[in-house]
């Protein structure tokens, strides 16, 4: 239908069939993938509240994310309500599995009333829907969720006109069913896994909230789900657990993978906990706050080093800005830790107690360029497993020479500031020398035949 | 008017038959159920609403929609069980059984109402004998993967709108539904199945050669 052709009332009636068939919509599609058999009653007399004439149960938390995803807005030409169908393990590793896109094509036919045939050309697609959502891998997968994983699912509103060049690089298209893509088995367009939401359901008896007629539900789901089946999910913690609280953003374009920065309103109520997202423990312990979502954003990143055995002095805290490094953690910083660090510039020592001591201790402080202290007592640095002390080169010697190597050309930040043109154009020299030393290198390498 | 006729093909083991016809066919039918009417004054009238059940299969791994209506299950049940008796147990064969839609064009006396198809959905049957519990297994997925495929056949072609009876007033309303179950409304249906033995010979040419040869002696 063409909305310029189209009454008022009409007008009005189709945005509100195209929103209740988006919600009915997502209702099959996280109801065919909760795990259990779905059987709903069929009613001769009319009740006035099963739109499109069907038995589809609303599910209120179901109701609510789509709506918020939604945001007011409807699926039509260019824009796309899409379900996201993935799996998730117990050992907190995700696959996505499927793609449902609501959409609109500019298909037109004039002849047709919105309030009949549209109605119930709606009410087909809806049983096709119920059909095919059977019919495709991942049903078989979500009947089988339980102990090693579990199903999740997450709605999200796009903007086609800006992604469609992704989907067709990403997958093949199948020709779509008067507005429904199918994709299943595909990579995960989206971003990261966070706002995924749990396909499980409370047992039958909870208050579903179905609709009062025509009318909008004004009704604000509360209701938390339990994990399901609650005997063999005990992953506290993890999503497979009670969802959290986290809405879903509304997307206006695609988090695409290529590079393109989405429209994104700011969640600065939504911190990211990296924990929940299964990173291990590390040596550097941090943390990061992300102030926004935009990717163009400065990261403020805290370091704070855990301090080692025997180190009197605590730990060292950095704060740097703008992290354009790569492997940035592990580049030593402009005021450098070094000058600092007594595990690598030992303090001078004061005056010692033996010949030997003095001898050792005099070598190291040669090195060192620190600050003297006056109140620090030198110990005897007695490796464990050295046999003799007395020898010119013992372990512990050996030790304090090589303690402070020199840093690898690679790591200083002169070096990596050189830009990979740079790096890029010295390649050609480089192989120039090692195609005319390749009889010293296959000589080389027949030596070790 | 042209009567969409529509065709498909799938290959079970004996044991398959009923639950492969009983998925499609319901399949079939989930799309052309109504809910019941209910004519008010005015010319005007209310729907009832049409409620799912899943159903899982035993032989194959599939699972299907079909409308919650244990009369029209029943129905169907029943002409399914005829077609497999009819194609025998256990034994190789080909047979189609066919849904047609149709609707009744009113004749005067003496001529008897005319029954006119619309959309006719034809399903050519061939029955395999397997000889180990391997190649049972491997049916069984297999033969699961095709009526998925069929599936989103009949909802692909379903979806390309073409022919669909007007909805009728309230006196016309049994020429195009049948209205006999309690729940839910179908359009007008019949279904009828055709044997084919392994020669490829349809029974009924067979019965043909038999009477005229009797004949000729």
């Amino acid at each position: 239908m063409m909305d310029s052709d189209l009454s008022p009332q009409d007008k009005k009636d189709l945005d509100k069939f195209i929103k209740f068939f988006a919600l009915k919509t997502v209702q099959v599609i996280v109801q065919a993938r909760l795990g259990e058999k779905v059987c709903t009653r069929s009613l001769s007399s009319p009740t006035g509240s099963d739109w499109f004439n069907l038995a589809i149960k609303d599910i209120p938390e179901v109701t609510h994310e789509a709506k918020k995803a939604l945001s007011g807005q409807l699926p039509g030409i260019g824009r796309s309500m899409c379900v996201e169908i993935s799996l998730k393990t117990s050992e907190g590793d995700s696959m996505e599995l499927e793609t449902w896109c609501l959409e609109m094509n500019e298909k037109c036919d004039k002849d047709i009333k919105v309030s009949y045939t549209v109605y119930n050309r709606l009410s087909l697609l809806l049983k096709s829907l119920l059909a095919i959502t059977r019919v495709t891998p991942a049903y078989k997968l979500s009947r089988k969720q339980g102990h090693d994983y579990v199903i999740l699912y997450r709605f999200v509103f796009l903007y086609t006109d800006k992604c469609y060049h992704y989907f067709d690089r990403q997958f093949e298209r199948t020709a779509p069913i008067m507005g429904i893509i199918i994709d299943h088995f595909v990579e995960r367009p989206f971003g990261n896994m966070g706002h995924m939401r749990p396909c499980n359901y409370r047992a039958p008896g909870e208050d579903e909230g179905a609709y009062n007629g025509v009318e909008d539900s004004q009704e604000v789901c509360t209701t938390s789900f339990s994990t399901s089946p609650p005997s063999q999910m005990g992953i506290p913690g993890k999503e497979g657990g009670v969802p959290q609280q986290v809405p879903v953003q509304p997307c206006h374009g695609a988090q695409a993978e290529h590079g393109r920065v989405s429209s994104c309103p700011p969640a600065d109520h939504v911190p990211a906990t990296p924990s929940s997202s299964g990173e291990g423990a590390e040596t550097l312990s941090r943390s990061i706050e992300v102030k926004g979502v935009s990717p163009c954003d400065v990261l403020e990143t805290t370091f704070t080093r855990k301090v080692g055995a025997f180190v009197n002095k605590p730990g060292t805290q950095v704060t740097t800005a703008s992290l354009d490094l790569p492997f940035a953690a592990f580049a030593p910083r402009a005021y450098d830790l070094e000058e600092n660090d007594p595990m690598v510039q030992p303090p001078e020592s004061p005056a010692t107690s033996s010949p030997l001591q003095g001898s050792l201790h005099s070598q190291g402080s040669g090195e060192s360029g620190g600050p003297a202290q006056d109140d620090f007592v030198m110990v005897d640095f007695k490796p464990a497993f050295s046999k003799d002390d007395l020898l010119p080169m013992d372990l512990g010697t050996f030790y304090r020479e090589f303690q402070n190597p020199p840093q690898l050309a690679s790591l200083t930040i002169d070096v990596s500031s050189q830009s990979m043109a740079e790096d890029l154009d010295s390649l050609p020299e480089k192989l120039a020398v090692y195609e005319k030393n390749i009889d010293e290198f296959d000589a080389f390498v027949d030596t070790l035949q | 008017m042209n009567c969409r006729s529509e065709v498909l093909e799938v290959s079970v083991e004996g044991r398959q038959v009923d639950e492969a016809m009983l998925a499609l066919l319901h399949t079939i039918l989930l799309h052309r159920s109504t809910g019941k009417f209910h004519y008010k004054k005015e010319g005007t009238y209310s729907i009832g609403t049409v409620g799912t059940q899943d159903i899982d299969c035993d032989y194959i791994d599939f699972s299907f929609v079909r409308v919650s209506s244990d009369e029209l299950d029943r129905v169907i049940r029943k002409a399914v069980g005829e077609f497999k008796d009819a194609m025998g147990n256990g034994t190789d064969g080909m047979g189609q059984i066919s849904l047609e839609f149709y609707q009744k064009k009113k004749s005067r006396w003496p001529f008897s109402d005319e029954c006119i198809p619309w959309e006719v959905w034809s399903i050519k049957v061939n029955v395999v004998n397997l000889a180990n519990e391997q190649e049972r297994q491997i049916c069984r997925e297999k033969v699961g993967e095709k009526l998925g495929e069929k599936v989103i056949n009949i909802v692909e072609v379903i979806n390309q709108h073409e022919y669909l009876p007007k909805m009728p007033t309230q006196s016309e309303v049994d020429n195009v539904f049948d209205t006999s179950l309690k729940d839910v409304q179908p359009y007008l249906y019949k279904i009828t199945f055709q044997i084919t033995d392994t020669l490829g010979t349809s029974v009924s040419t067979t019965m043909r050669r038999l009477i005229k040869d009797t004949l000729a002696l």
